[in-house]
């Protein structure tokens, strides 16, 4: 088992294990959008309180969960990367890092834009809305030292501090609602118990954050791939690729 | 289906600046994701070839 794990990680086979799955990830996260957006607006009813302002949970909630999924698993691949020095590690972590910045950007913007008719204001300094932008900010962090630095090694090894140090955040953003008397309201679904929302709006948004699960690992596996070009293309086998050598497939 | 019309859907009961402001940042952002990490792939590709030609030339 544990040799299977080390074979898909190295960069020559995850490389195309990568390629055959990302055309079908994308193809999923196509339809589960095309299917989430018709539950969320052609057959969700209207909110008793928010009538159709509440319309734009159906991208805010699944972008501000990708943002904290995504941070979780750099930290995940961070931790590996130190502990075991592999090559992917550092190159998952920084395929993640783009995607997860703009979904925190967009759980800010949507959430600006949610905030300005609901609350009267685009942005409060309350604890959520808070550790959330310090999440954005962690994210053009890591970006930016992981591009300043030349020496890859070293800059993936720098970049993954970043990572496991911030990732101390996610969970002060998760029960920030609970920890503190914010403005932002508290959760809406939880495992513990019923979701507090009617059953069209709740799937309407579930499809969603599926869809958003889906696009994450799609351009992930399709990014890695670029990475690993860029760091390995020295080596026979990346020279022996049918895209390099101009070969038809 | 539950609009009335295509305008009174773009309208969204007086909310259309917000929901399609969220909506509209989300497409555009997705779509420049998408068309950066494949202009980054014909980048990084390009590279490599470049290496074969230094190597057999």
């Amino acid at each position: 088992m544990t040799m299977r794990w080390f074979y898909y990680a190295a960069p020559q086979t995850f490389y195309g294990l990568a390629g055959r799955m990302w055309p079908w990830l994308a193809a999923i996260a196509l339809l589960l959008t095309a299917a989430g957006l018709w539950l969320g607006f052609g057959l969700a009813p209207t909110d008793a309180q928010q009538g159709e302002g509440y319309r734009i949970i159906f991208v805010h909630v699944p972008a501000s969960w990708m943002s904290m999924v995504i941070y979780l698993a750099m930290a995940f691949w961070s931790v590996l990367g130190l502990t075991f020095n592999t090559r992917l590690s550092g190159m998952m972590t920084r395929a993640l890092a783009p995607t997860g910045a703009m979904f925190a950007f967009l759980s800010l913007w949507t959430g600006a834009l949610w905030g300005k008719p609901m609350w009267g204001a685009w942005w409060v300094w309350d604890a959520r809305l808070t550790s959330e932008l310090i999440l954005f900010f962690l994210y053009l962090g890591y970006i930016a030292l992981t591009s300043a630095i030349d020496d890859v090694r070293r800059a993936d090894r720098a970049g993954a501090l970043i990572a496991i140090v911030g990732a101390i955040n996610v969970p002060i953003i998760y029960f920030s609602v609970k920890w503190w008397n914010t403005l932002h309201q508290g959760a809406s679904v939880s495992l513990t118990r019923s979701a507090s929302m009617a059953q069209l709006m709740l799937w309407g948004m579930l499809l969603m954050a599926l869809a958003f699960w889906a696009y994450t690992l799609a351009m992930v596996c399709y990014r890695v791939r670029t990475l690993i070009i860029e760091r390995e293309r020295h080596t026979d086998w990346v020279q022996a690729l049918p895209d390099v050598t101009g070969a038809l497939a | 289906m539950r609009w009335e019309s295509w305008s009174d859907f773009w309208f969204m009961g007086g909310y259309g600046l917000y929901v399609w402001g969220s909506m509209g940042m989300t497409a555009v952002l997705l779509l420049l994701e998408m068309v950066q990490a494949y202009l980054a792939h014909g980048r990084a590709l390009a590279l490599a070839r470049a290496d074969q030609a230094l190597e057999n030339p």
